[in-house]
C-alpha cells in the first residue's frame, strides 16, 4: 500500500521517535513491561506504514458489500439499516416472557431473542425429576406449543424477526415457531429469524448437551435442508463464537474455532444432503462476543467477516456471493460484567456495544447491568436497550461505514488475529476436522488453559477489573433484582398435564412412533417434529425419541 | 489440625442442568495446584450422584457451583441426602451467581461458605486449608 521511498521515510521517522522515547524512558519508565491485549497478545507502542505493507487494499481491505468483505457485508451498512436491537430475554412462565417482549417492542427493540429455561434447553419437561427447581429460573419454560402460543400471543410473527437460542431441541422449537406460524395463517416465506442449532459449540463451550456429536450434527444438517427448501429466510444455524468466549477462550480461540465449528457443518451438509453449497450457505449467520479489548474486537470482527469470505470462495467453492457474506448478531461479554459496583457494567457494556458497531455487527445485544446477580429487571433490560439507541442515534458512528480501517493498528492487529486463527485452523484440519478435535478434548483444553491464564491475571491484578481488584469500594446494591415467582413451576406442571389431557393421545403416540422409525433412517425429521408439536406432543417426548435411539452424550470434565 | 499426610481431597461438582462451568473448572484447577486432590464431577450432575461420588470418593469437601437461579433446591438436597446418609464430616461450600438474601438461608442449612462472583481464587484457597483437614 506505500511506495519504498515512504516506507523509508517512516523507518528514518520512527529512529528519530525511538530516540525520544529512550530519553522519556529515562525521566520516567512506561508502566509496564509488556503492553497486552485482552487477549495477552503484545501490542506495541506504535503502529505505522510499516506494519501494514504487507496489505493490499483490493485484496485484503477493499469496500462494504463486496469480497473479501472485510469492511461489512452490507454496501450501504447502517446508512441503509441500523443493526437490530435485539435483546435476549425470557425468565419464568410464557405470559412473563410474553410481556417483556411487548416491554421492549414497545420501547423500540426492533427483534427479538428468545432465552429459555435450562429443561427446554436440554430438551427435558417440566415436570421431568430432572427439572426439578429448574423451571422458568434460566429463561421461559416451553413444554408444548400451548406454551409457544402464548409466548408469541400478540406477537406479528411476518413483522418481526425472532432469535432462538436453543441448540439439542433445535428442531422441535423451531418446529413450534413454524407451527404457530401456520395456526395463523402465515406463509412460511414470510417469517425470518434463527435458531441457534450450532451443537459443536455445545461440546466445546455452552454444555446444553443430548445426543453424541454425530447425530447432533445429523440434525442439525436436517434443519439446514429444511429451511433451504421451505423456510428460505431463515438462518438455520448461528455458528457461535459467543459462548466459546465467555467459556474463557481468548479472542484468536473465539474467532479460529467458530469458523472451524462452521467449516464442519457447510462440510457436512454437502456431504450428508448432497446440496449445492450456495443453496444454503446464504442462510448461515454468526455470533460473536464483544468483550472488553475495544481495537482487540473490532479487529476480530473484521478478520472474521474476511476469512469466512475466503473459506467460503476458495475452500468450498461457493459462487454466489452472498455464500461469501458473513452476517452476524453479537452479545456484549456476560462474563466482563461484575457482581461488586454493578452500575459500572453499564460503562463496560456500552464501549462493547461500540466496538460491535464499529466492527460492523447486523444485530446487538447489550447486556443488562444486573446480569451477574439475576436475569435483568425492565429497569435494567431498558438501560440496556438505550445504550444501543445512543449509540445508534447520538454520537456520530452510524454515518462513515468501517471508520477504523486504514488506522496502522486497527489493520496491523486485523492481520495479526487473522493469521493466529488460521494456524488455529490449519492445526484442527490436521487434527481431522473439528469433531475429531472436539473427540480429543483440544478447543476444550485451550480454553481451559486461557481461562485459567485470565483468571490468575486477575487475581495478580496483572489484569485490572475496577471494583473488583482496583477501586474497591463497599458493595453498592442495584435498584432491584428480578425475582422468579416461586409458583412458576407448579403452574407449568398444571398446564403440561391439562394439554396431555386434552389432546388426542393416541394421534400423538402414532406420530412419535413415525418419528422414531423415520429416525433410524437419514430421511429429514423435520416434518415429523412439526407433525408432532402441532398435535401437542411435548418437547421431551421428542427428544425422548432420539435419546432412546441415539443414546446421551456425557460430560468428559475437562478441566 | 491433623496431619495424616494425606492431601486434602475436594470434589468440584455441577449439580442440574446448568451448563455454566468456567468457574467451576477454573476452581478444580486452582485446587490441584494448590496441592489438594481434586475430582470433577463434569456438568449436569443430580444431587444423588453427587453425594454418591463424594462417598465413593472418601472426599473431605464438596464444592457445588451453579448459576441457573436452582440452587436453594439443588443445594438444599445435596445436603439432605448426606444427611440421610449420615454424613456429619464432609463441608460443603458453594459458589455461584447466588442473590444476597439467600445466603443467610444456605447457612442455615449447613453449607459452610458461599463464594460470590469476583472472588479471589486465593481467598477460596485459603479458606480450604483454614479450615478443612484430611481425615485419617
Amino acid at each position: 500500500m506505500f511506495t519504498e521511498k515512504t516506507l523509508q521515510e517512516v523507518r528514518e521517522g520512527k529512529k528519530r521517535w525511538e530516540k525520544e522515547v529512550e530519553k522519556a524512558r529515562r525521566q520516567k519508565p512506561e508502566r509496564k513491561q509488556r503492553f497486552s491485549t485482552g487477549s495477552d497478545s503484545e501490542i506495541k507502542g506504535i503502529y505505522t506504514p510499516d506494519d501494514i505493507k504487507e496489505l493490499d487494499f483490493a485484496r485484503d481491505i477493499g469496500y462494504p458489500g463486496i469480497f473479501p468483505f472485510t469492511r461489512g457485508c452490507q454496501p450501504t451498512m447502517y446508512r441503509g439499516r441500523e443493526w437490530t436491537f435485539r435483546m435476549f430475554s425470557g425468565m419464568g412462565s410464557a405470559e412473563d416472557t410474553n410481556r417483556r417482549w411487548h416491554h421492549l417492542l414497545k420501547e423500540g427493540e426492533t427483534g427479538l431473542s428468545t432465552a429459555f429455561d435450562f429443561p427446554t434447553l436440554m430438551g427435558y419437561d417440566t415436570d421431568s425429576p430432572r427439572a426439578r427447581g429448574e423451571c422458568g429460573r434460566c429463561g421461559v419454560a416451553i413444554d408444548t406449543l400451548r406454551d409457544f402460543e402464548i409466548l408469541t400471543h400478540g406477537i406479528p410473527l411476518d413483522g418481526v424477526t425472532t432469535s432462538m437460542t436453543i441448540n439439542p431441541p433445535a428442531l422441535v422449537l423451531w418446529a413450534m415457531y413454524l407451527g404457530v406460524a401456520d395456526k395463523s395463517g402465515i406463509n412460511w416465506d414470510r417469517i425470518g429469524g434463527t435458531i441457534q442449532n450450532d451443537m459443536l459449540k455445545e461440546f466445546i463451550a455452552q454444555k446444553t448437551f443430548m445426543l453424541p456429536p454425530e447425530p447432533s450434527i445429523r440434525l442439525i444438517s436436517d434443519a439446514v435442508e429444511f429451511g433451504t427448501e421451505h423456510v428460505p429466510l431463515w438462518n438455520t444455524i448461528s455458528i457461535s463464537g459467543y459462548h466459546i468466549r465467555e467459556a474463557g477462550s481468548t479472542a484468536i480461540q473465539e474467532l479460529a474455532f467458530t469458523l472451524a465449528d462452521g467449516i464442519a457443518y457447510v462440510q457436512d451438509v454437502i456431504e450428508r444432503k448432497k446440496l449445492d453449497v450456495d443453496s444454503f450457505a446464504p442462510r448461515l449467520s454468526f455470533f460473536f462476543n464483544s468483550h472488553l479489548d475495544f481495537f482487540e474486537e473490532i479487529a476480530k470482527f473484521r478478520a472474521a467477516r474476511r476469512m469466512w469470505a475466503r473459506i467460503m470462495r476458495d475452500r468450498f467453492k461457493a459462487k454466489n456471493p452472498r455464500s461469501w457474506w458473513m452476517r452476524f448478531h453479537t452479545q456484549t461479554a456476560g462474563c466482563s460484567l461484575t457482581a461488586q459496583q454493578p452500575y459500572n457494567n453499564i460503562i463496560r457494556t456500552t464501549t462493547e456495544a461500540l466496538a460491535a458497531v464499529l466492527g460492523g455487527t447486523q444485530s446487538l445485544h447489550t447486556n443488562a447491568l444486573d446480569e451477574t446477580l439475576a436475569l435483568p429487571s425492565e429497569f435494567a433490560a431498558t438501560i440496556a436497550l438505550r445504550t444501543q439507541q445512543v449509540i445508534a442515534d447520538e454520537i456520530g458512528v452510524t454515518n462513515a461505514i468501517d471508520p477504523l480501517a486504514g488506522s496502522y493498528f486497527v489493520e496491523s492487529l486485523t492481520s495479526q488475529l487473522e493469521e493466529k486463527a488460521w494456524e488455529y485452523i490449519n492445526k484442527i484440519d490436521d487434527m481431522g476436522g473439528m469433531l475429531a478435535a472436539i473427540d480429543r478434548g483440544f478447543p476444550q483444553m485451550e480454553i481451559a488453559d486461557a481461562a485459567y491464564h485470565y483468571q490468575k491475571q486477575i487475581d495478580d491484578a496483572e489484569k485490572v477489573v475496577v471494583g473488583v481488584n482496583k477501586y474497591v469500594t463497599k458493595k453498592e446494591a442495584p435498584a432491584e433484582i428480578l425475582k422468579v415467582d416461586e409458583g412458576v413451576e407448579e403452574r407449568q406442571s398444571a398446564r403440561l398435564k391439562e394439554v396431555k389431557a386434552a389432546r388426542d393421545n393416541r394421534k400423538v403416540a402414532q406420530i412419535l412412533s413415525d418419528l422414531r422409525a423415520a429416525s433410524r433412517t437419514d430421511k429429514n425429521l423435520m416434518p415429523y417434529v412439526i407433525a408432532a408439536v402441532k398435535e401437542y406432543a411435548t418437547e421431551q417426548e421428542i427428544c425422548d425419541v432420539w435419546r432412546d435411539i441415539f443414546g446421551v452424550y456425557r460430560d468428559p470434565g475437562y478441566y | 489440625m491433623a496431619n495424616s499426610g494425606r492431601k486434602i481431597r475436594i470434589l468440584v461438582a455441577k449439580p442440574g442442568l446448568d451448563g455454566h462451568d468456567r468457574g467451576a473448572r477454573v476452581i478444580a484447577r486452582a485446587f490441584r495446584d494448590a496441592g489438594f486432590e481434586v475430582v470433577y464431577t463434569g456438568l449436569h450432575q443430580t444431587p444423588e450422584q453427587i453425594v454418591a461420588a463424594a462417598l465413593q470418593e472418601d472426599v473431605d469437601l464438596i464444592g457445588l457451583s451453579c448459576l441457573s437461579g436452582a440452587h436453594m433446591h439443588l443445594f438444599g438436597r445435596v445436603i439432605e441426602l448426606l444427611k440421610e446418609n449420615k454424613v456429619d464430616d464432609v463441608k460443603v461450600i458453594v459458589g455461584g451467581i447466588i442473590p444476597e438474601e439467600d445466603i443467610p438461608k444456605l447457612k442455615k442449612l449447613g453449607i459452610k461458605e458461599v463464594f460470590l462472583p469476583g472472588t479471589a481464587l486465593e481467598k477460596i484457597v485459603g479458606w480450604v486449608r483454614d479450615n478443612v483437614s484430611p481425615r485419617c
